[in-house]
């Protein structure tokens, strides 16, 4: 049966199509760099359509993954069929097919975005692109610690080239910092990895959260050590403070609609350590409880602030808004250092919409700096744009959501972080800094907005362009509508974070659906260093 | 001294070497440094399954078995960290061609990549 055969193997889709599709996109070939060639054109147009139709089949995909979560089942995928600690699983919960939404959401417009021109600027862009979608959901979808960084590193190498792309001096100078920045953070994780093995002998996270409570002193300590050395691996990622300098200069380097993309990578640090931290080193886990807890509160809120800081002292309009990334990572980190489903849900529902509107912003960034001439991006006066109206509303509906000014989502998913805080012990710290992150975004933004569409010089001639094309503007009007249809759609949004949250701290179901009666309790570990126990019964040929 | 002695004192000092190299400001020896780590990094991983001698890591019957999943890890972690050391040689090439310096900033401190392309010309 087609349709059965297509359900058994929903979950591994996400992964599949933008794999086959990249490599589809590698035999299709390249235009060789040659953009106005007419055989090399075809193919571009080619590329670009295929490309597209993926990332559309694969936002059909998450969405259809999606509702199936929203019944509360975890969609379960043991690749081989390899029974669960052993072998290789795929989980789908809710919270991993919100992210894989999410990341369908961002990657469709940023791609028809592209289309409309930079992908013609480099070389090998649309398989790039997929091979970055397939490291994204796949690290979304993996249940186990290891794969989870084999599909970093399949999202960052990608990630390395796409950076590049289009080349230029200050284009290399960024990208040099930011392989060799995640190289080393990649070292890190490994030692991280191989330290939670050697302690409890397995990786994935169904048996981890069920082995890390009987982890007992001394050796928590050592344990402990691990959870915080990853914490230093995914705060990377995701720009927690001390941690987060390289991320204005790398995404205000890179090209607009990959930085839009990369809007959507500092989330996969942050899904990672909601996934780590917040789960399996979280209120159950025995001595190794709340490990992160002390840390990672107060550097969020930091992180938050000095974002916020940094999008003030901007001087051009995209490196504003990759600070404006930073503080809304902090915000989102803040809310998860909370450990509360409350604020976890608010955490889930202000993450989507921050990832639209910066992905939006990025977009923008370059519609409007290619309407002032010289003066491009520069936060300085310049000639007039070409479309005022169209472009200063969008910069003011992003604006106001990212501040989170009611009634858009921005403000939506702030309330319910703040409703989460109540009761905690930092409920003022929070209160202060989300409120006046909020106030201080909303001034940087608007001082952008005053100086790029008010503080006209009369002396040079206004852009004559027609204005951007229609394929640019749709791309970008998609993201910051889909930011204020989550408005409209709050209240089954809200409903379906909560419920994330829920599931996410139900440990023992989620151990129950990985592992069934195998694993648990039931299963003895498969590490030979006790050499009296029997042989577990999977183990022999 | 115990094998354990050697093979930690032996990934300690590789690893420090590795910092030491990748806090240099060109780029070679950063890409050095790197390459140091990851091969401390992957002895360390091997090292987490407990250092066996005399143990293959399959059961044959035999008294004793070595654990295999760390040593299916550390192929998986060479493998990656050939392809990403192979990238940021090229990168780094490319940076050096491009700006003119292979300083990891472009440029020395104190002058700009223009100055160094000049000084070269």
């Amino acid at each position: 049966m087609p349709g059965d055969l297509f359900s058994t193997h929903l979950a591994v889709l996400p992964v599949l199509l933008p794999a086959f599709t990249a490599f589809a996109l590698l035999l299709i070939g390249d235009h060789g760099g040659d953009a106005q060639g007419s055989h090399g054109h075809r193919r571009l147009r080619w590329a670009r359509a295929i490309g597209i139709a993926s990332a559309a089949l694969g936002l059909v995909l998450a969405a259809r993954l999606a509702l199936q979560a929203d019944h509360g089942a975890l969609e379960v995928y043991r690749v081989g069929d390899w029974p669960a600690p052993f072998g290789i699983v795929l989980v789908v919960d809710r919270l991993s097919a919100l992210m894989l939404l999410l990341s369908g959401c961002v990657a469709l417009p940023v791609l028809v975005y592209a289309s409309g021109g930079w992908d013609a600027h480099g070389r090998h862009f649309h398989a790039l692109f997929q091979f970055q979608l397939m490291g994204l959901n796949g690290a979304f979808v993996t249940g186990d610690l290891f794969n989870l960084f084999v599909f970093f590193e399949v999202l960052l190498i990608a990630s390395y080239v796409l950076m590049l792309h289009g080349q230029g001096r200050e284009r290399f100078k960024a990208g040099l910092h930011y392989v060799v920045l995640n190289l080393a953070a990649s070292a890190l994780f490994l030692i991280g990895v191989a330290l939670i093995y050697a302690l409890t002998g397995t990786l994935n996270f169904a048996d981890l959260a069920l082995r890390v409570p009987r982890v007992e002193e001394p050796e928590a300590a050592v344990l402990q050590a691990a959870a915080l050395i990853l914490l230093v691996v995914f705060g990377f990622k995701a720009a927690l403070l001390p941690l987060s300098m390289w991320l204005p200069a790398t995404y205000a380097a890179s090209s607009a609609p990959v930085a839009a993309l990369f809007a959507i990578m500092t989330k996969v640090g942050v899904y990672a350590i909601l996934r780590v931290h917040g789960v399996v080193f979280g209120a159950d886990a025995g001595a190794s409880a709340y490990a992160a807890q002390p840390l990672l509160l107060p550097l969020a809120l930091a992180t938050s602030v000095v974002g916020v800081l940094g999008a003030l002292a901007a001087r051009t309009l995209s490196r504003l808004v990759a600070w404006l990334t930073v503080a809304s990572v902090g915000t989102v980190l803040a809310a998860i250092g909370l450990f509360g489903s409350a604020a976890w849900s608010g955490a889930l529902y202000y993450m989507a919409n921050s990832t639209l509107v910066i992905a939006g912003l990025f977009l923008l960034a370059e519609l409007v700096g290619a309407q002032r001439g010289e003066m491009a991006g520069r936060l300085e006066p310049a000639a007039r744009v070409a479309q005022p109206q169209l472009l200063g509303l969008m910069l003011l509906l992003a604006a106001a959501s990212n501040a989170g000014l009611p009634p858009l989502p921005g403000f939506i998913g702030k309330l319910m972080i703040l409703e989460g805080a109540l009761g905690h012990g930092w409920v003022v710290a929070v209160w202060i800094v989300v409120l006046g992150v909020g106030f201080l975004t909303l001034v940087g933004l608007a001082r952008a907005g005053s100086i790029l569409f008010w503080n006209v010089r009369a002396d040079l001639p206004a852009c004559t362009g027609g204005g951007a094309s229609p394929r640019l503007l749709v791309a970008t009007l998609a993201l910051i509508g889909a930011s204020v249809a989550m408005t409209v759609f709050a209240a089954p949004l809200q409903r379906y974070t909560e419920a994330a949250a829920l599931q996410l701290q139900d440990r023992a179901a989620y151990a129950r659906a990985v592992l069934g009666e195998q694993g648990g309790e039931q299963a003895d570990t498969a590490r030979p260093y006790r050499i009296d126990r029997p042989l577990p019964s999977g183990g022999e040929r | 001294m115990s094998m354990e002695f050697l093979v930690a004192t032996g990934i300690g000092w590789v690893t420090a070497c590795g910092i030491y190299l990748l806090l240099r400001g060109r780029s070679f020896p950063v890409v050095l440094g790197l390459t140091l780590i990851g091969y401390a990094v992957n002895v360390f991983i091997f090292a987490m399954g407990r250092l066996w001698s005399g143990a293959p890591p399959i059961l044959i019957g035999g008294p004793a078995v070595a654990d295999p999943l760390p040593q299916a890890l550390v192929l998986t972690a060479i493998v990656i960290g050939f392809a990403t050391t192979g990238f940021v040689i090229e990168l780094a090439l490319r940076g050096r061609h491009e700006g003119g310096s292979d300083h990891v900033d472009g440029a020395r401190p104190g002058e700009t990549g223009d100055d160094a392309e000049k000084a070269q010309r």
